[in-house]
């Protein structure tokens, strides 16, 4: 077993395009890169970085001009061994005419599963994703969310080894975000190698053991999401309500909105700062700490390189 | 090759959902009226007139179905990205494809069978009784099928490689000088330079060629269709299929979805 | 890469073997086929105007489908040396009733349809339907015409009403010169030398062209030339009733007689009797060759 669930090298996928198909649009740039057993990954970058490429690359649905990749040790051409992988498309669309459970239940037999294991294991993964009430519905009828469930569902239906996904939260209110992250920390649990895309940077710190940045076709940077920037607090914001008057210091800097204020304070000056406002007789709804975040080293890299960012815009969509 | 399968159960299941089998439903109002009409106007020639009828309307509705259908078979597939969940699972691409096919000459099959039905139903109502002689008509609607099935083929490889509406436009089109196929052959050769002649004969040896499977006249007159050429125009059928989807696999193989 | 081998073996393999089989398999079915001899020249709608009404608004293009058909059908006839043209009318009616515009359809169907058989269908008649059909939808193309005089001329010895065919044409635009010329020769053939004469005068009279001018009073003086030898024929008959056998030489007319003197043609050379006792053109003169030429073409 090697220690790496995915490897990738030297990566390259250019699309033609023009008259005669002589002009070239380099999408990806010799990735590479390894995702090791056991972890989850996060791949993040804007939207048209080469995200949504390099996984498509890995699952042979597009052909890369140059490089290879192996999962599981394996070469990606290899159909046996995509029993122990699940991937999750972006923006997944599946058959109108079938409901969640008969879809589930048609791409569960291309597993060599049991039948009576099949079936089971439909019940379970739709209960998983939430969809346990609605799995008798054609999925015409279901929303984008929804979607992403059956998707997400499909992905990790058959126990999978390696689990990709695609822009697993986009399409997701912030509770389906909450189910999708547990679902995630769970396979991270049982062992399972994740590797997903996306482009919100808070997912990715937060469930990520490391993170690859993709910018412009790209990689930018590999590492767990604390070194690749400095995650150091840059102060707190309380955010806190006030039916009433007060003359409190503070509340001069505070922004408000409606009965509700948003406060900006220094790490150091919280606990202070919070004795001022319940003097005042304000009720304090949140503090949250406010950090240099992934965004800002991407929006770096973004601007760095905005030019060849927009040059490489690919057909994702 | 169970994959396959998969993949066609899955198309058949589509298929019917889509109400495709709705088709049946205007055959029968068609060959309905066709048998109370065909008593008032016609003679002495109700059989030939209601075989021909109901031989072309199965004709008809499954070449419209092969056509439209057999293209939006894969393209669809791509289009609406239903393929990518799929081809991540332990599926080739040539074993989807081979589903696919599969699947919709199934549906194909099973909506023939039920218009072949119908038409004997209706012969049966018009002459009060059934020859064996009657025979010859399940044999016409075999190779109607048998013909389907090479358009839906053909509509597969196209689509593989073309948009849509070029697909349809180039199956439709490879279907009509299919049929001509045989006139091609019949052109006074003493015209032509002997290249051209040479290769007419050869494009009319080669492409394929519809006018086989076309034993409607027989039919319509009761004559019976010998054996042999059963068995060869289903050679023909399984040969030609092989080909074309063949080059579909190959096409599609290697083909970048977007 | 290990698939792409697999792919050309593949192709390799299949494609020529697959063709190869094709091949053969095609020949099979066409032996088949042919012993089977289904009547494939059917044509189950007969009504033209019925066509037409199922044509929608591609009634032109079905003509042409039609012709197409013609053509191939007699084309195959034609080939196999078959004389069997009972389809040729139906499909021709059908071309025509679907566009009557379609001026091709008319003078090849003509020809198809008036040409004996097995060059033909041996049905002049319906070649005049056909003809007159067109004529009365496109009544300016004098081609039409030309058609209708060589049907009624070659097929039907209808001298008259081919010359009134032609003539009828020469009026309309653009006809060519000839076709006056057609009727006059026709007229000529007909025996109606008055018409003949008639008309090549006018033409003489008419075009400015020398060649034809000169053609044209060759055929006067030739007229003439018939007209006088028909007219010594009948003498010669008249000679023979009073005594009993028929002149040897023109001059004996003359002594019982019977003329006044030895006539000459248009050139002046004195006419003589030939072995057969009829009356001919001087071995002399200029005209004898062009006649000889002219009777060479009939």
């Amino acid at each position: 077993m090697p220690s790496s669930a995915i490897e990738i090298e030297n990566l390259t996928k250019e699309y033609p395009f023009g008259f005669l198909h002589l002009k070239k649009k380099t999408s990806l740039e010799g990735l590479n890169m390894q995702v090791e057993t056991g972890e989850v990954f996060g791949f993040i970058g804007p939207n048209g970085a080469g995200k949504s490429t390099t996984i498509k690359l890995l699952m042979r649905l597009i052909f890369p001009t140059a490089g290879s990749a192996r999962i599981l040790g394996k070469p990606i051409s290899d159909v046996e061994m995509h029993r122990e992988i699940g991937y999750l498309p972006e923006q997944p669309y599946f058959y109108d005419h079938l409901t969640a459970a008969e879809m589930l239940g048609y791409f569960a037999r291309f597993q060599d599963l049991a039948a009576a294991d099949r079936k089971d294991r439909v019940q379970r993964m739709l209960k998983k994703v939430g969809l346990d009430t609605a799995h008798k519905i054609q999925l015409r009828k279901y929303s984008k969310g929804m979607l992403q469930r059956v998707g997400l569902a499909q992905a990790i239906l058959h126990d999978p080894k390696v689990v990709i996904l695609d822009e697993p939260m986009s399409g997701l209110d912030p509770l389906g975000r909450r189910e999708v992250r547990d679902i995630i920390l769970e396979l991270k649990r049982d062992g399972k190698t994740v590797m997903f895309s996306t482009h919100i940077l808070s997912d990715a710190e937060m469930l990520c053991d490391r993170v690859g940045v993709i910018v412009g076709g790209r990689l930018r940077g590999v590492g767990a999401p604390g070194t690749l920037v400095d995650m150091k607090t840059q102060g707190m914001e309380i955010l806190f309500e006030l039916r009433g008057a007060s003359n409190a210091p503070l509340l001069s800097k505070a922004t408000r909105t409606g009965a509700c204020y948003r406060l900006h304070v220094a790490e150091e000056e919280l606990y202070a700062a919070i004795e001022q406002l319940r003097g005042a007789g304000a009720r304090i709804l949140s503090v949250s700490q406010v950090k240099a975040t992934l965004e800002e080293f991407f929006l770096n890299l973004v601007g760095a390189d905005r030019a060849q960012a927009s040059a490489v815009e690919v057909s994702g969509k | 090759m169970r994959r396959a399968g998969v993949v066609a159960l899955n198309t058949f299941r589509e298929a019917v959902r889509d109400r495709v089998l709705y088709s049946l439903v205007f055959f029968a109002l068609l060959m309905m009226a066709a048998a109370v009409a065909v008593g008032q106007v016609s003679i002495g020639i109700e059989q030939t007139v209601i075989v021909s009828l109901g031989l072309s309307a199965i004709s008809v509705i499954g070449v419209l179905i092969s056509v439209f259908i057999g293209v939006a078979l894969v393209s669809k597939e791509m289009d609406k990205r239903t393929l990518y969940a799929l081809l991540a699972k332990p599926v080739r691409r040539w074993e989807f494809l081979l589903g696919k096919f599969g699947g919709l000459v199934l549906t194909l099959a099973v909506n023939t069978a039920a218009m072949a039905l119908g038409l004997l139903l209706v012969m049966l109502y018009v002459k009060h009784s059934l020859e064996r002689s009657d025979a010859v008509v399940l044999v016409a609607v075999y190779f109607i099928l048998l013909k389907l099935a090479l358009i839906v083929a053909l509509a597969l490889l196209f689509s593989c490689f073309t948009t849509p509406l070029l697909a349809i436009l180039f199956t439709v089109g490879l279907y009509i000088v299919g049929l001509y196929v045989q006139e091609l052959r019949d052109l006074p050769v003493e015209v032509m330079s002997p290249a051209m002649a040479a290769f007419t004969k050869w494009l009319s040896r080669l492409l394929p060629n519809f006018e086989n499977f076309n034993v409607m006249a027989m039919a319509a007159h009761g004559r019976a269709v010998p054996g042999a050429l059963i068995l060869q125009n289903t050679l023909y059928a399984v040969v030609y299929c092989t080909i074309v989807l063949t080059a579909a696999a190959v096409v599609f193989s290697r083909r970048n979805l977007k | 890469m290990k698939s792409e081998k697999t792919i050309a073996w593949v192709l390799l393999l299949v494609l020529p073997l697959g063709f190869a089989a094709i091949w053969r398999l095609q020949h099979g079915i066409d032996a088949q086929r042919a012993a089977l001899s289904q009547e494939r020249d059917d044509v189950l709608l007969r009504s033209g105007r019925l066509v037409k009404i199922m044509s929608l608004e591609y009634a032109p293009l079905l003509a042409d489908i039609y012709w197409t058909r013609v053509v191939q059908y007699y084309g195959n006839k034609h080939v196999r040396g078959q004389a069997n043209l009972e389809l040729l009318w139906p499909l021709l009616d059908i071309t025509t009733t679907l566009d009557p515009n379609l001026l091709i359809s008319y003078r090849f169907g003509a020809m198809f349809l008036s040409q004996a058989a097995p060059a033909g269908a041996g049905r002049p008649d319906l070649a005049v339907q056909l003809i007159q059909r067109g004529i009365q939808a496109n009544p300016e193309y004098w081609r039409l015409y030309e058609d209708l005089g060589f049907v009624y001329y070659f097929d039907l010895k209808d001298y008259p009403k081919a010359a009134e065919a032609f003539l009828e044409g020469s009026k309309k635009p653009n006809a060519q010169l000839w076709m006056k010329v057609m009727a006059a020769k026709v007229a000529a053939e007909g025996d109606s030398f008055a018409t003949s004469m008639f008309l090549w005068k006018d033409i003489y009279d008419s075009t400015p062209d020398p060649s034809v001018k000169k053609n044209a009073l060759l055929h006067l003086q030739l007229l003439k030339v018939r007209g006088d030898c028909k007219q010594l024929d009948a003498l010669a008959d008249e000679y023979a009733k009073r005594y009993g056998k028929r002149p040897a030489r023109i001059s004996q007319m003359v002594q019982a007689g019977l003329l006044r003197g030895i006539p000459g043609d248009p050139l002046g050379f004195a006419y003589i009797l030939g072995e057969n006792g009829k009356a001919e053109l001087n071995l002399d003169s200029p005209l004898l060759e062009q006649q000889l030429l002219l009777d060479r073409f009939k």
